[in-house]
């Protein structure tokens, strides 16, 4: 097979390109959304070197490559590679993981505001991760496995009460407002039952941290998104027909309830390991796609480039967490909430401005 | 036997019903119109044909086949809908939506083939939006968007095309040019087309076939000129009549009576 030909779209799609080999296979490519994704893609990296490199132990930007090269001292590699990087490493799949459950939601109910922090699927995760610690103080993995299966069980609740007989984006944001509400009250019941060590764990749990974050929560995230994030993809199509509305989707040959199943599903699992791996952090999913969205300036739910501003937006912000007061790391969960906290205002008075809400 | 057909169905939303036991045939290469008066069950006929709602009882055919048991791809690839609600997506361009009609005829490793760009182009000019191609949806008008919308089931590339309500919205201009635009599918490119229409006019006018309904009834179906007498449209619509012969097209033209002189007075 000889390499793939480039040809472009003639006047029929803007800026859109095909990319077609001889065997008949072609992908569409859009130029701008593939340099956007490329672009913030490296800008992540960059943040992420940076981050490693700051702290308490300072290495400069060439230091850290360096030693990612496996060129460093034994310090320097002990800081970078068994401290440092896993942490990043986590920060990187979290914040990829929150961008592309916001993405997912966000599509399917054609809101910007039915972000998974926003309507109660993060939530849920936090009750079902705190029921663990609270209960029976369990480990990370069991703390992990309760916020999937408290994720899980919000995301079957939202969906029975909202869902049924097509998404309505504002009843979907409005219903996940009521749960995400009720929620938020069984979170403070639970702390106000725990004892004041399991309280404290608890209540540093909840602003969304990733101290201490280490080999043992990388592995078992990149496994599960190993698996997630193709499906994800492959569904990236068929979601972006949903956006059309439920009967011009179907009438182009895409199995609605299928469809939604397993967007649903994968959207809930997204949230529920990033919140299970550092709590539930604010804003990111909410972000994230929008801004991707903003840069690409494409339609649809544009999975991929979400899918790296996430990851850039939560590097950034641990890196202002760790550099915000010298000598005090602030848990990441106080800088992406201030930030989006920002953003929510600004995104409402628009919303409210264009008549959406 | 004719390729889409619904036999015996009965047609509900939840508890409430609609149609039963209603039986219908749509004549293959024909432009057939569903006619009635409001709440007669029309659209519910053409949401059933088009598979987007499940008979409680009965089936609706496609091809001999019952098509809710169809694979939604492949019958995607035989009929068309052009649905009464849809949603331009934010910030996407004419030539985005049409491409989007070849959903039904991709693959994950086959999203653009040369083919798929001649089709897309030539749905565009078929409805005269091509000159649009780079144009935002959301920045047209109703009438130009309906076009859109048309070019993106004609992108479909389907023998059976439905246009539930295709002019409502529209004024007295764009509905001819939507109408007429159906007429030379239906003649040139020998599709089937089923619309549903409010007036019953111009559905005498561009129909080979009318199928006439009231109460979720058949009341009379055949050809505009056979099936358009002042009894049915007094039956249908309970409107009093006279039936004159349309001088534009030869087609029934139906001229309600006006109101007495003494009802007038009083």
């Amino acid at each position: 097979m000889t390499a793939p030909t480039t040809t472009s779209a003639d006047t029929a799609t803007r800026s859109v390109r095909a990319l077609r080999t001889p065997g008949g296979l072609s992908v569409r490519v859009d130029p701008r959304a593939a340099l956007v994704t490329v672009l913030v893609g490296a800008a992540a990296v960059a943040v992420g070197v940076v981050l490693i490199g700051s702290g308490d132990y300072p290495l400069s930007f060439g230091q850290v490559v360096d030693t990612l090269l496996g060129n460093g001292t034994a310090a320097q590699e002990f800081v970078v590679r068994d401290l440092r990087l896993p942490r990043a490493l986590v920060a990187v799949l979290v914040g990829a993981s929150l961008a592309l459950s916001g993405a997912i939601f966000q599509s399917l109910s054609r809101n910007p505001l039915g972000s998974p922090d926003v309507i109660g699927f993060s939530h849920g995760a936090s009750v079902g991760a705190l029921s663990v610690i609270v209960l029976s103080g369990g480990s990370a993995l069991t703390v992990s496995l309760g916020a999937v299966a408290g994720g899980l069980a919000t995301g079957a609740l939202v969906y029975t009460l909202a869902w049924r007989r097509g998404v309505h984006g504002l009843r979907l944001v409005l219903v996940g407002i009521g749960v995400a509400a009720m929620l938020s009250a069984v979170i403070h019941f639970l702390v106000t039952k725990a004892n004041l060590v399991d309280a404290t764990r608890a209540t540093l749990w909840m602003t969304g941290s990733l101290d201490g974050r280490d080999w043992a929560q990388v592995g078992p995230l990149a496994l599960v998104l190993a698996v997630l994030v193709p499906v994800t993809l492959v569904h990236g199509r068929p979601l972006r027909m949903l956006e059309m509305g439920d009967d011009a989707a179907y009438a182009l040959g895409v199995p609605l309830e299928r469809t939604r199943i397993v967007l649903i599903g994968c959207g809930v699992l997204f949230i529920a390991v990033a919140t299970g791996a550092a709590g539930p952090i604010a804003f990111v999913a909410l972000s994230a796609p929008q801004l991707a969205r903003r840069l690409t300036r494409a339609p649809g739910p544009n999975l991929a480039a979400a899918a790296v501003m996430g990851a850039a937006l939560l590097l950034a912000a641990d890196w202002i967490a760790t550099e915000a007061f010298p000598g005090r790391q602030l848990p990441v969960g106080v800088v992406t909430g201030v930030l989006g906290g920002c953003y929510l205002l600004w995104l409402l008075v628009t919303e409210r401005r264009a008549g959406r809400l | 036997m004719q390729r889409l057909t619904a036999e015996q169905v009965t047609l509900a939303y939840d508890q409430r019903v609609i149609a039963e036991n209603l039986s219908v045939e749509i004549p293959d290469n024909s432009f057939t119109v569903i006619v009635g008066p409001n709440a007669c069950g029309k659209s519910t006929l053409l949401r059933a044909l088009s598979r987007m709602l499940r008979p409680t009882r009965g089936r609706v055919l496609l091809d001999g086949q019952a098509i809710h048991a169809l694979p939604a791809r492949k019958v995607a690839r035989t009929l068309g809908l052009l649905p009464q609600s849809s949603v331009a997506p934010d910030g996407i361009t004419v030539a985005d939506l049409v491409a989007r009609g070849r959903y039904p005829h991709q693959g994950l490793l086959r999203q653009w083939s040369p083919q798929d760009e001649r089709i897309v182009q030539e749905s565009m000019a078929a409805t005269g939006v091509r000159e649009l191609g780079e144009r935002y949806v959301d920045e047209l008008s109703g009438g130009q968007r309906q076009r859109v919308w048309i070019a993106m089931a004609l992108a479909q590339q389907t023998p059976l095309l439905l246009l539930d309500e295709p002019t409502t919205f529209l004024d007295i201009q764009h509905q001819l040019e939507v109408l007429d635009l159906c007429a030379d599918l239906h003649e040139s490119q020998g599709r089937t087309l089923v619309a549903v229409l409010h007036d019953l006019n111009q559905a005498a006018r561009y129909a080979t076939h009318l199928i006439a309904l009231r109460d979720g009834r058949v009341v009379a179906e055949g050809p505009p000129g056979d099936v358009v007498t002042a009894e049915l449209v007094e039956h249908v619509f309970r409107v009093r009549s006279q039936i004159i012969e349309d001088p534009e097209s030869g087609t029934p033209l139906v001229v309600p009576v006006a109101r007495a002189r003494g009802a007038k007075a009083a």
